[in-house]
This record gives C-alpha cells, structure tokens and sequence, in this order.
C-alpha cells in the first residue's frame, strides 16, 4: 500500500479526530486530509511530475507534515533535508537529486540562494506563498504504483559523501506495519515527535501515526526538555520516541517530576546503543511506561527491537528481528556463523530499502546475493553476536563512522573541513565517548610549522562549515599524526591518548 | 545592571556557541534555539553559567524558552530571580 493511503483510509474511519498538533494548530484528520490534496495540487502547478524529487527544508511543524503527504499524494519523492545543514552539504545534496521543487522555511531562503544548484529550482517559502499554495482545488488523485519511490534520505557514507537511501511506498508500509504491531500502536495513541522529520526515525512516527490513525504531536527542539515534559503531560502524550542522548539529559534534570509523564504508555529508544544504566534509571524513574529499545538503519527503517519483557534476561541485547525481517550473523564470506559468534548482520525483508539513488557501487556494497541462493541481503556493516534464540548484541561498526546523538558522522567529512583551514597541516578525527551525545567527534590536529592554532580556533572553523554535532567536541594538537608501520596516518591509533600533552598554544 | 547582564550573556554565548565568532549580529530579541544558535546540551552550559554568574538557583521547570530563549529572556528571567 503507498503511505499516503494511510491517510485517506484512516479520515475514512474517523475523520473528526485529531491527525496533527503543532503548537496553537491543531488538525482533524478531514481537514490535514484537505491541506494535503490542496497542496499535491500546487505542487503539480509548479511543475513537479511523478518521480520527481521535492527537497524539503522545513522545521518539525504542520507545514512539514503537509509537504510530505502532498509529494507523495502527487506521486512524487520527498526528500526531506536537516534545516541545519550547511551550503556545501545541501549542494552535494542537491546536485545528486536534482529537486523539481524546494520547500524551505523563510528564514532559509538565504541558504537556498547561496546554492549555485538551486537557482533555477522553482521555491516554495512558508509563509504567504506557502499558505497560497493551500488554497488551490484539491487534488483528484491517481492511481500510482506501490513499488514508486517515497523518499530519499541522505546519510553519510564512509567517505562523508551524501548517499540518499531509496524508500519505495511498499517498503515504508512493510516497516510501519511491523512497527505499529509490536508497539501496539492505535487510534487512542498520541505520539510526540521532536525527533527530526528529516531523520528516518522522525519521518516514520508521522507514518505510524496515519496508519493507525492516532495523533501526532509535533514539536521542533528538545533544547528545553523540561517544555517537552509539559507537553506530554498537557497533550496527553501515550508514545515518546527518543534517541539515548535525550534520555541522557532527562537523566541529568535534577527535580524532574513523574506526574508529568502519567500519560505515557510506551518509549522508544534508537538510533544509537542506549547504556544500560540509562534504561535502568528511566524504568525506575517511569515503572508504568513500557521501554522499547530497538535497533535499526536508514536503509531498512527498523531491524530489532527487544519485547519490554525481555529486557531483565536478554540485558544488553538490542533484541529480535521486527516482524517481517530475517536477521543472520554471517562470516565475510555471507555464510551464518554459530551462535555467540561475532559477524557481520545481514538483514532481508520488504523494508529493505531499493538501493542508492544514482550510486551503483555503493548499492552493490550494501545489498549483496545470498551465496545460498542468490537472493539480495542488506549488509549492515554492523559487527553483532546473536544467541540460539536470535537475539542481537552490538559489537561494534566496520567502519569508522561516529555517532553523535545517533546521527552518523564520516570522519572523512570533518577531517576534510579541518584541512581547509589555514594553518592545519593534518588532521584525523575520530570518536571517543561523550556523556550526553554517546559519542563525539575528537579531532587530532598537527598545525603548518610556525602557526599557533588554539582549540577555539579549530572549533569555530568546523562550526562555521559542519553541522552542530559534526564539530568536535575536543582538539588535541599533536607534532605528528600517529602513523601504523606503514607509515599510514592511522584513526586507531589517533583514538588513543596522546604520547605528549595538550595544545600548541 | 541589566545591560551589564546582557553583555555578560552574549559574551557567553559568543565564547561557547559562536567559539568566538563576534561577527554574528546576535539582536537581544532573537531566539537562539530557531536560529540554531544553542543546541540542547548548550542550554545546559547556559544553565550552569547563570547559576554560577549571577548566583541564582535554576529549577527544571525553568528551563522552558519564555525564561532562555533570548538575551532578553534570560536577562528579564536573573533579575526576577535576583528580586526574588
């Protein structure tokens, strides 16, 4: 079924209940129904035909949940961009594909501009020629394919480069349905977003939430927790996704009070390995709330979630396969090893993303045949031991990708910026554990001879160039970067402390 | 006093958000969260260094936007607490 169905059937079932809270506006599902056909509409006008991109640079808010189900409503792709991010990434972004439209926030009309791949992209800007744009006839609808493309999510490879994540419609519905099962989502369900919508997690609570015709509660920062809390308690919130370095900052509020949270019913946690102690202390904290912790990737949605009742004998496990989805532990030559061994998880399963858009190579090294029989496999570059009874524990990545507060980082992506930087002769970057993100960014940098560079310095060029959780967290000078035998500049080595101290400055 | 707290804010937003950056225009009445000024581990910091600065004593409950999300807020917000 495409997702924009979602939408239709479940206005067909109770169209006076409420769809979508988003500060003061407040949507029936008739009317977020309405918005949504008004604005496929207008998309059509400006120009966007089935299977055309419309990049989306909006905040969480109503108008995102509208963009987003008038693309797919006129058949076309959303993919939905960070507002955060910065000239230079939006331009790989928008140069791999190649938008029919942008939908961007007011404020950001000054990053679009400064685009040399945008100029000649029609725009639509909220505000007044957004609103506009809902006032057009509503649109008749289409008969369009479930195997058509529904998004295109970028995420970062291991090279930094932006590689967008192919969802079809079929494969978004697979994974919400799975999802939607084991949450025990319904109608009576009011789920709080604060999660990006740019973010797979984010987009996916806005499906769950049409599919099961609950309510969805937007909000766009959790930079106050604390207006958060009192929103799940005034909305009377039931589902609360989260990433571990949310929990890390509930966990640090010193006087927070359980009363605001009587509503909950569930929380979810991904994205990123939830420590043991946090879910301990939030389970102590909330002994009604159910925790889900789950495991999974852009490119499938959702892999594992371990069942709430499970958490006290499977501890440390990110759990089972989701409904739907066949989990292997395999050798590096595909084939399973024995339980308790570590390998790389292989997944397979109809949320199981199409590919790369428009990167062969890389949809190659992903998405491999099974040496059984040929059938393709998604390979997680994911280090895992499962047990005999398939529950999954993480080991580590392959490869060198840093995950601050759950959204990956390439190395590659900020050693290549620090390299820009006058007076930065080397530099490597790598991860080390952070109290509240899980993870940061650390970069080791060796400054042109003569050049006194201090940590603010470094830190200011990243920001001005990197997306919030792309700067380091912290700046080692060193006179040399470490180096293997070989003589190859070494992230390994660079993780471990330094043989001398501190900054050149 | 108030500009005086003022001062001491944007000094403090310049040196840890901004890492020193005194080109930002930074208008008293902007919110930092919509302009991506602070992150949600900044507020934190910001919480600590008015705590510290100014000798006051900051609930969770405070720490919503109409008391932080501005130069302005967070001035208004010292001295109502200072009063207090």
């Amino acid at each position: 079924m495409r997702i924009e169905q979602y939408l239709r059937d479940s206005t067909a079932r109770d169209g006076a209940h409420e769809a979508i809270v988003a500060g003061d506006v407040r949507l029936s599902y008739d009317r977020f129904l309405d918005l949504s056909a008004r604005m496929a509409t207008t998309l059509r006008a400006r120009g966007v035909a089935p299977g055309e991109r419309v990049l989306i640079l909006l905040d969480n808010g109503w108008q995102a949940a509208v963009t987003v189900f008038a693309t797919w409503m006129a058949g076309a792709v959303i993919c939905f961009v960070n507002p955060s991010t910065k000239a230079a990434r939006l331009a790989q972004i928008a140069r791999d594909c190649g938008p029919a439209l942008v939908v961007a926030e007011g404020r950001l009309e000054k990053l679009v501009d400064g685009v040399a791949e945008l100029a000649e992209t029609p725009r639509l800007v909220t505000g007044a020629s957004f609103e506009a744009g809902l006032e057009a006839e509503p649109f008749a609808g289409e008969t369009l394919p479930d195997s058509g493309l529904a998004a295109l999510i970028y995420t970062s490879g291991s090279t930094g480069e932006p590689k967008g994540v192919m969802l079809a419609h079929e494969n978004m519905d697979a994974a919400a349905r799975s999802i939607a099962s084991y949450l025990e989502n319904a109608a009576t369900d009011r789920i709080l977003v604060v999660l990006p919508m740019s973010f797979g997690y984010g987009l996916n609570q806005l499906v769950t939430a049409m599919l099961t015709g609950a309510t969805l509660v937007i909000e766009k920062s959790f930079a106050f927790p604390q207006a958060i809390f009192e929103r799940i308690r005034d909305e009377r919130v039931t589902g609360f996704p989260l990433v571990p370095a949310m929990v890390a900052m509930m966990m640090q509020a010193r006087d927070l009070d359980p009363a605001l949270f009587t509503s909950l019913r569930y929380i979810t946690s991904a994205a990123a390995p939830l420590p043991l102690a946090h879910l301990d202390r939030l389970r102590a904290f909330l002994p009604h709330v159910r925790p889900y912790v789950m495991y999974g990737q852009t490119e499938c949605t959702r892999i594992a979630y371990l069942p709430p009742a499970e958490v006290d004998t499977r501890r440390g496990s990110v759990g089972v396969a989701i409904p739907g989805m066949r989990t292997e532990v395999v050798d590096e030559m595909g084939h399973p090893v024995p339980p308790g061994t570590v390998g790389e998880l292989v997944v397979s399963g109809a949320n199981v993303m199409r590919g790369y858009w428009q990167n062969e190579a890389a949809t190659r090294r992903a998405l491999r045949p099974d040496p059984r029989d040929g059938t393709l496999r998604l390979h997680t570059g994911d280090l895992f031991t499962a047990d005999a009874d398939g529950y999954l524990i993480f080991v580590s990545r392959t490869d060198d990708i840093i995950k601050p507060r759950g959204e990956k980082v390439a190395p590659k992506a900020v050693e290549d910026v620090l390299h820009r930087m006058p007076g930065v002769a080397e530099a490597l970057v790598v991860g080390v554990p952070h109290d509240v993100l899980g993870q940061a960014a650390k970069a080791v940098v060796v400054a042109a001879s003569g050049v006194v560079l201090t940590e603010r310095e470094v830190m200011r060029f990243c920001a001005q160039h990197l997306e919030d959780h792309m700067v380091p967290k912290i700046v080692e000078f060193r006179d040399a970067l470490p180096k293997t035998e070989s003589g190859k500049a070494s992230r390994r080595l660079a993780a471990e402390p330094a043989p001398t101290t501190g900054s050149n400055a | 006093m108030t500009d005086e707290t003022r001062s001491a804010i944007r000094a403090f937003i310049v040196e840890n958000f901004l890492f020193g950056d005194e080109s930002h225009p930074l208008p008293a009445d902007q919110s930092l969260i919509d302009n991506d000024l602070v992150d949600s581990t900044g507020i934190l910091e910001l919480v600590g260094f008015i705590e510290e600065r100014f000798a006051v004593s900051i609930a969770d409950a405070d720490i919503v936007p109409a008391n932080l999300d501005s130069i302005d807020r967070i001035a208004g917000f010292i001295a109502r607490k200072q009063a207090a």
